[in-house]
Order: structure tokens, then sequence, then C-alpha cells
């Protein structure tokens, strides 16, 4: 189960290289600057990108090989642009119903699944022009999920919305995510949205992948994160094992201790995602007390790595086979002597819970 | 009072107008399509042609149309040789005149509205599995149909205000080829200023609400 996709092509001023094999399951975000080839990059495997001498496999299934190019509408996929393009001369029933018709219309019951999903229910029978950014874009995605696909396609699903709209689908997302076994292509320049929604994590750069691998490993890497300014940082699976009701906390436990988060009413036992930015964490030889700061984690200095301002520096670290980073100043890091294998506590200002 | 001459001349107006309007939408449409769509080298020059009407003198137009449909051109020949006869003074003759003197007003609106759509509702209809054609029918044609409607009172009104054209080519035989335009002109010579009064104010009349018609088409395309 992988989709192996390899692209060559050269336009003036920009070129593709592209040789990609990614999981056959989950989210696999394809993240770069604007211009660095990514939406290019899925139009190609939707086939809406005609490149030659292109070769793409899906699942198995072979969509472009050599003389072989199955046309976009023969391909079982889904497509979210960029901006929700629903068909105006149509109702958002209409518009549902155009591609799920042409699949043999299928069964109520996955109708009303999808619909439940994205919750636009109260908007089936509204004109298109009538809805909000973000109605507008759930629509979208239930339009191409009624086509059962069985990869779907997401071009900067969010970027056209202000920031309140983001936070209105992305639960939406995270749902799709956690209910849909197809695999999923996600084009952002937002590590926020990736570190949210995706497993695996492809990063481009002037039309060539300069980095592939699970999002954990991908995030913890410091020769990437330099790639993400302000916002490198890692993301953790971790458990909820306790509420504190007196002080609106929950301790979520992973593979090299416990942290402390904002309770947001998820019950103990279940799995959440916990963001870490590098900015947040500052490292002490010893365990400090008489601090403001409640997260404190043990960890083994794994390397250090660029930062995008000189002063700074990345410091990878292994806490119990789980990799954090944090962010420093190049002084600081001379002057605790840091080195690989040596022993450092990482005092964490800022968890966010995402999921 | 319009009479009996008048009459018919307004109902073959109507029907030239009717005739070479369907003509013009049935092939006018995969035309602007093609040139909407395509890259090809010839499109600027089949674009120049499309549009050679709107500058061209009508008596021009009619006058080759008149050479090369006669006994002697190429399809004056061909009618002939399909024992159709010679189209010039003839009914199908005018409605061929018309359909080329026609053919921009109706082309170009339609191509505008297949250009401004752009590609996207085209791939959007792609990746939900609708075949070219389909969406052809199912997504261009309904979303450009503003641009088929200014085309279609735009096609229709130009048929029934030419007047050189039909005058070159199919003369002034009542009930046959004589259209409107022509009754006027006749009454005109004929020092029939009451008659001509009659024509010529319905046609004023028409004209306007042909633009009125146009001018409501604006605010639905704007939504």
């Amino acid at each position: 189960m992988t989709i192996e996709a390899r692209f060559s092509l050269s336009w003036p001023g920009f070129s593709l290289e592209v040789d990609l094999q990614c999981p056959g399951k989950g989210v696999t975000a394809l993240f770069g600057r604007s211009g660095s080839g990514k939406t290019t990059l899925l139009r190609a495997i939707a086939g809406l990108e005609r490149v030659e001498g292109g070769r793409l496999v899906v699942n198995g299934e072979v969509w472009q090989e050599q003389q072989l190019f199955l046309p976009t509408h023969r391909r079982p996929l889904g497509y979210v642009f960029q901006e929700a393009s629903l068909f105006p001369h149509l109702s958002v029933r209409g518009n549902l119903e155009y591609g799920r018709r042409r699949v043999g219309g299928g069964d109520a019951s996955h109708f009303e699944a999808i619909i439940a999903l994205l919750g636009i229910e109260p908007l089936l029978e509204r004109g298109t022009e009538r809805l909000s950014g973000g109605e507008r874009q759930r629509v979208a995605m239930a339009r191409a999920l009624l086509t059962r696909p069985r990869i779907l396609l997401m071009d900067e699903p969010l970027a056209a919305l202000d920031q309140e709209r983001k936070n209105e689908i992305l639960p939406y997302l995270e749902q799709l995510h956690a209910e849909l076994s197809i695999p999923m292509l996600y084009v952002s320049h937002s590590p926020d949205e990736v570190a949210r929604l995706a497993d695996h994590l492809v990063v481009l750069e002037a039309g060539r992948v300069v980095g592939a691998g699970a999002l954990t490993e991908m995030l913890a890497r410091l020769d990437l994160p330099i790639r993400l300014g302000e916002e490198a940082g890692v993301v953790l699976e971790a458990r909820v094992v306790q509420r504190d009701p007196q002080w609106h906390l929950a301790q979520v436990a992973f593979s090299g201790g416990t942290l402390w988060v904002r309770d947001k009413g998820l019950p103990v036992g279940h799995a959440v995602r916990v963001r870490i930015l590098a900015r947040d964490v500052s490292l002490a030889l010893r365990c400090v007390t008489g601090t403001s700061i409640i997260n404190t984690v043990s960890g083994v200095v794994t390397g250090l790595g660029e930062d995008t301002h000189p002063a700074h520096c990345l410091v990878g670290l292994d806490a119990n086979g789980t990799p954090l980073v944090a962010r420093i100043t190049r002084r600081s890091a001379a002057a605790l002597k840091l080195e690989p294998h040596r022993r450092v506590w990482a005092q964490i200002k800022g968890v966010a819970l995402i999921t | 009072m319009p009479d009996s001459a008048d009459l018919a001349a307004i109902r073959l107006t109507l029907e030239l107008a009717t005739v070479t309007t369907l003509l013009l939408l049935l092939f006018g449409t995969p035309l602007a399509w093609w040139l909407a769509r395509t890259h090809s080298r010839w499109k600027r020059t089949v674009g120049a042609l499309v549009a050679l009407p709107l500058v061209l003198p009508p008596t021009v137009l009619g006058f080759y149309l008149l050479i090369t449909m006669g006994p002697e051109g190429p399809i004056g020949r061909l009618t002939q040789a399909l024992g159709l006869g010679l189209l010039p003074f003839t009914f199908p003759g005018l409605v061929l005149a018309s359909f080329l003197y026609s053919l921009p007003f109706v082309v170009q609106p339609i191509q505008n509205a297949f250009e401004t759509m752009g590609h996207r509702p085209l791939e959007v209809a792609a990746t939900l599995r609708a075949s070219p054609l389909d969406t052809f029918f199912t997504v261009a044609i309904p979303l450009a149909r503003p641009g088929f409607l200014s085309a279609a009172i735009l096609g229709f009104a130009h048929t029934v205000g030419e007047f050189g054209v039909v005058l070159m080519m199919g003369g002034n035989i009542p009930g046959v080829t004589r259209v409107v335009s022509v009754q006027i002109y006749s009454h005109v010579e004929a020092m029939e200023y009451s008659h001509a009064h009659w024509l010529s104010g319905g046609m004023v009349v028409f004209a306007f609400v042909v633009l009125l018609a146009l001018q409501s088409q604006r605010p639905a395309r704007r939504s």
C-alpha cells in the first residue's frame, strides 16, 4: 500500500524533479514555500497536469506509465481545491450529487454519513452563493468524498480562509483523518496545519524533495526545521492520564515522561497529539526548582543544528525515545558545553494540545 | 396601417431571424468553444475571419456571396450538383448569408463566456468523474448561460436589421426575400411615407426592447 510518484518537468523558471514513495494510508503533508512545486506535484498526481514520461502508481494501480495516461475523470480520486470551486449553477445538494451520480449513486447511508461527518446537513437546499468560505470548503470536501475516492488530494484547502474559518474547519479535517481509511495528500505551507493533521511529511524545495518520512521524526530532524522558521518544533503522540479540576489542567504521558496541559475536557485514556515549539523549550544542566515552568523533561543531547538566525541554534534531544527540539542562543550552547550524549533538562514553557 | 405585404415582410423577417439564430447557436457554440480553448496557431486567423463581417460593408459580403453561390461559383456548382439549384434569390440563400453576416455577434459573446469561466470548473468536473463531453453539457454550457442569452438576442436582432446583404443576395421578391428593412426601402422609394412610418417605428421599438433586454442581462452576470 504505497503511492509511488516520479515526475520530472521543466518550465521556464521552474522545474520539478520528484521521485517519491509515500504510504498508502494516513495523511501525507506536502510541505513547502509557495513556488516549491507542491501544488504542481499534486496536480500531476491528479492528472490535471500532464507530465510526459512520469510514472504514478497508487496502491498497486498504475495511473501513469510510459504511454499510459489515465485521464483525471477515470482516476478514482477526490480533489479539494484551494478556493472551494462549487458549481454556481447548482445548489449545495446539486453539487454533492454531481460527482455521486457519476459513480453510480451509492447507498443513502454513505451519503448521510458524509453529510454528518462534515456537518453540512442544514446547508443542503441552499444556493452556493449564500455560504460562508468555511461552509463552501466543507461542501467541497463532502462532494469529493461522495465519489468514494481511493485517495483524497487537498490543495491548501484552508489557505483562502481567515483564522476563524480555519479553526472552524480544522476539527472536521481531524475528524476525516480519524474516520477515513483512504490516504490523503495534503498540500500546505502552514506548519500549524501540518502539525495537527499529518502523519507523514514530505518537504519540497524548488521542485525537489528535501526530506520525507514520519512526521515526528521529520520535525525532529535538525536539518529541516530551519525551513519551518519560527514554527520549528516537534509533535508527540501522547495519552491523557489524569485531570486536575482544581487548576483546569490535564496530564498527558508519552514515552519520555509526562506533561501538564490545559484541560480541554478530554477523558482519561484519550489519545492526543501535543505540539512543542522549539522556541518554547529552554535547557538546564540540572533539574531547576523555584520556577513557574511546570513541565520539565529529562533527555540526552543528540545533536546541534543551524537555525534561521546565526544567534540561535537548534538542539536535538532524546527523551527516552521521544525526540524534542530546543531553540537556544549559540552563546548558551557554548556556556553549557552542549554536545551529544550530554544529559540536560528541558524546561517546556508552552505545550499545545492539538487534538 | 400595415398592409398584407407589410405583414408578409414581418413574418418573413421573423422566420429568417429565428432559423438563422438557431443555426448560429448550433454551429457557433462548438466554434466558440474551440476559439476559447485552443492553443492552435490558426486561432487568430479563424478569429479574424469570424469577425470580418463586423468591419466589412454588407454590400461587399453580399457581392461575394452572390458570386460564390452563383452558377459559376464553387458553392453554386456544389448546390447544383446536389440537385438543390442555386441559392441566390431564395430563402435558404438568405439564411446562409445571414448566418455568415451575424456569425461574430453570436460567436463572440459565447467565446467570452467560455473564456471567463476559466479552466477551474472544468477541472473540478473532471475530478468528479465527468468526461469532457459530459462536462461541456453539464458545466460549461450552464455556466455560459448569460453569454448564450446575449448571443441569441444579438444574433436575432442583427439578422432582423440587415439590409445590404439581403439586397445583394436576395433581391426584393415579395414573400420570398423581401424582409422588413427592404420593404421600408421600397415604401420610401414609392413615396409611401405613412407605410414606411409604421414599419420604421416598429423597428425602433424593437431595437429599444432588445437593448433593454441586454441591459437586464448585466446584473445577472455580476452575481
